[in-house]
């Protein structure tokens, strides 16, 4: 099969791309011994810092480096304003899509997203109906999913509402490469990111209407696969780190802990699912929520970030209808496009995916972190047919896409240097104003061929560099 | 700061202090046990030592039945399920230290953290290989060294409090039993009029050498070591870092310094603790009975353990 793959570095005609060239420069006068020897102290250094993740499913509870990859993806700055610009638009229709639907549902009754989408959704919270938060902010914290497919054009693959993670490897791939190849920050200008931790707190302070609120990050615990992430957030943003158990809720005011008696908490960042937020009102089994939480969060005593009830709005069953969101609220045509979305709850394209069901990429609409996906592509012939069976017994769980390119950017890996399939997660900030730091995750497939970028797939990461031009 | 983190800082340094106090322990009564014995002479009843202090006989004996120096020595050192052993109190130590490492600094958590995996390393070969002297050492050293890096990286806040509270609690508590103990193995001995008998003299000097104490003692007693100095060492001199007066004036200053209203009991225990040794002479001590006066004192050093708990690491 002849394809054509976006590569982030060369042209169709091999030449380096403009602003690769300082690097390439770089590249070609540096001995490969060296760059071996720095990709070997990259490795010692994360793994002395503890930069791990904990995989789910691995008996041992082992913390695993994801692998760093120190070719960096970079991206123009007049490219990068016309994605940021698009982030901003989207996570903006999303927050008004999330009021619209917990207050009025207006887009329903214009009839523009079927009310059974949403309404009997498991993402919907009724407890979020009429509820109302400042600043109209649901998704204070949104990763916005980016592939590039075989013209370069950007797609957003899936929207991030819940508890998106991944911010800390941005954070620290950056001060690595800045450790390891300082030349390389000299002899070009790439935008900085060391902000975010700031930026975010500062979001975080602004969704409360306190003057001085005070913030907490709220982790299911050090057993969690992003603990790492969390302790780092709340490290970096001198907050304390809380679990459950930290906190109490009296008077519909939730209090925590300390060594100096109990002490009032107005915001919390909470990296924990809607299930487990509080065993009286959600799962009742949870021993990582704070019980009571939902009445003091309804009783407006407390901010949640993310807001309960967001993943409705970035659900696979609804996403094909963000762009329409856009269009709907702001009354704008959507910068950045959507990828083509076939959705199997629709007898006439169920039956489409099923004739085509080797080319196309079928995912489950709940489903994330790269766990129940087929690759059409990739899979063998008795995978595709398993996934058949499972897609015909329930087929308003899924959706599929076609097989996107995705760009590639070269790569260390055993042979030398290689061409691997990457994304782009950027960070979408929502609070006084929406904004983000340049740039965001790149996560790279370091498997040949492969698409599935998830570190819980063999996924690595790369800095991500805007570069002046 | 979180009742958690106060929590965890707390035990990080309790569970990674009893690791050197254990170790310790194992020292003296292993060399012990390589001398010429009074009895069987097999030197079981000195290895048997280290699991009466920590009340972990019965355990070792449920499991393994009789008393054999190997698996006596392995079960006090390296056994994984025996919650007491050194190599529990290290994952133990580590565990905590990794649940509040964005409270300590880089420093501290890559040494706690390097001291776990060691460890791994030398339970897999095992401590015949390894060498039962060598690992007390290695055990004693990593203790050093982390509270070298604590004492030369960390603000002296309230982390920083809470770490040297769970240092001297647990000494405090080690030392008293371990007098008591080595008392008690010297039997009637120890009170006689001339207990300048070989058996005394190694059975104090051990315990000198166990708490490090050995130097201190020479130098301000000269001679050899007697009960009544021995005892006057451990529990009144404030300059002898592992003294009994030394574990609670640091745990009284440390009380001192934390702010707020609810420590109270625990500051006014560790007060009144602090005034009744410096007030009391070491012939009070022994008119009272050394075995009674030590046994009040555990207590009185639980109490005060179970206080900073109530005040500070469950405070709601």
């Amino acid at each position: 099969m002849a394809r054509v793959f976006y590569d982030e570095m060369y042209d169709a005609n091999g030449h380096c791309r403009p602003h690769y060239q300082e690097f390439a420069r770089w590249l070609a006068d540096t001995p490969p011994e060296l760059l071996a020897q720095r990709r070997r102290e990259a490795d010692l250094l994360f793994h002395r810092a503890g930069i791990t993740f904990t995989l789910y499913g691995d008996e041992q509870g082992t913390e695993r480096l994801i692998p760093f990859d120190t070719i960096p993806r970079s991206i123009p700055a007049s490219e990068w304003r016309i994605v940021e610009r698009g982030c901003i638009q989207r996570v903006k229709a999303l927050n008004m899509f999330l009021a619209d639907l917990y207050h009025d549902q207006r887009i329903l009754k214009a009839g523009i997203i079927p009310p059974e989408q949403v309404l009997a959704n498991e993402q919907y919270q009724l407890a979020m109906q009429g509820l109302d938060l400042h600043r109209d902010i649901y998704s204070h914290i949104s990763g916005v999913d980016l592939v590039r497919d075989g013209d370069g054009t950007y797609y957003v693959l899936e929207d991030n509402l819940r508890t998106p993670s991944g911010v800390s490897y941005m954070l620290e791939d950056r001060k690595m490469m800045m450790r390891l190849f300082p030349e390389l920050f000299a002899v070009q200008r790439i935008a900085p990111i060391d902000h975010y931790p700031n930026l975010l707190l500062d979001t975080l302070r602004s969704s409360s209407p306190l003057d001085n609120p005070s913030v907490v990050v709220l982790t299911p615990g050090r057993f969690n696969s992003a603990y790492f992430e969390h302790a780092f957030l709340a490290r970096e943003m001198g907050v304390e780190l809380v679990e459950g158990a930290d906190l109490f809720v009296r008077d519909d005011r939730v209090y925590m802990r300390t060594t100096a008696g109990p002490r009032q908490v107005d915001v919390i960042y909470r990296r924990l699912d809607d299930a487990f937020l509080d065993p009286l009102a959600f799962n009742p089994d949870s021993m990582l929520g704070v019980p009571g939480l939902l009445a003091a969060y309804r009783s407006g005593n407390v901010v949640l970030a993310n807001a309960i009830g967001t993943g409705v709005a970035d659900d696979k069953s609804v996403y094909p209808f963000v762009t329409d969101m856009v269009r709907f609220y702001l009354d704008e045509e959507p910068i950045l496009k959507n990828v083509p979305t076939w959705q199997c709850r629709k007898p006439e394209e169920l039956s489409h995916v099923l004739a085509n069901l080797p080319e196309l990429v079928v995912k489950e609409t709940q489903g994330s972190g790269g766990y129940g996906m087929l690759v059409g592509p990739a899979a063998s012939a008795a995978e595709i047919e398993a996934f058949r069976t499972r897609l015909k017994a329930r087929p308003e769980a899924y959706i599929a896409q076609p097989t996107l390119c995705l760009s590639t950017c070269p790569t260390f890996v055993e042979t030398g240097i290689a061409p691997r399939h990457i994304d782009l997660r950027p960070f979408v900030l929502s609070g006084r104003e929406t904004r983000l730091v340049p740039g965001g995750l790149t996560r790279v497939a370091l498997r040949e061929g492969s698409l599935v970028v998830n570190s819980s797939q063999g996924g690595g990461t790369k800095d991500t560099w805007i570069v002046e031009d | 700061m979180l009742s958690r983190t106060a929590s965890d800082l707390y035990w990080m340094s309790r569970y990674l202090e009893r690791a050197e106090n254990l170790a310790r322990m194992l020292d003296v009564s292993y060399s012990l046990s390589l001398m010429p014995q009074d009895g069987r002479g097999d030197g079981l009843d000195e290895l048997a030592m280290p699991l009466l202090i920590t009340g972990t006989l019965d355990d070792y004996l449920n499991r393994h039945g009789e008393l054999h120096a190997e698996r006596m020595l392995n079960f006090f050192a390296l056994d994984a399920d025996n919650p007491a052993s050194i190599y529990s109190c290290l994952a133990a130590a580590r565990s905590n230290a990794h649940a509040v490492r964005g409270r300590i600094t880089a420093d501290m958590w890559e040494n706690i953290n390097a001291s776990w995996l060691e460890m791994r390393g030398i339970a897999e070969q095992g401590l015949g290989r390894y060498g039962i002297s060598r690992f007390c050492e290695w055990v004693k050293e990593r203790s050093h060294l982390f509270r070298g890096a604590t004492f030369g990286t960390i603000m002296r806040g309230e982390a920083y409090r809470f770490i040297r509270l769970g240092t001297f609690i647990e000494r405090a508590d080690n030392t008293l039993r371990l007098l008591d103990a080595r008392y008690e193995m010297l039997g009637e001995e120890a009170d006689a009029v001339s207990d300048t008998s070989a058996r005394g003299y190694y059975q104090w000097s051990a315990l000198l050498r166990a708490l490090s104490s050995f130097e201190a003692f020479t130098e301000i007693y000269r001679g050899s070591p007697r009960t009544r100095k021995v005892t006057e060492l451990l529990l009144l001199r404030p300059d002898v870092p592992r003294s009994l007066r030394a574990c609670v004036d640091e745990l009284n200053l440390m009380l001192g310094g934390l702010p707020g209203d609810n420590g109270r009991p625990a500051q006014r225990l560790a007060a009144e603790l602090e005034a009744r040794l410096r007030y009391t002479g070491i012939d009070e001590v022994l008119g009272e009975g050394l075995h009674t006066w030590l046994t009040d004192f555990i207590l009185l050093v639980r109490q005060l353990a179970s206080a900073i708990h109530s005040s500070y690491l469950e405070a709601a």
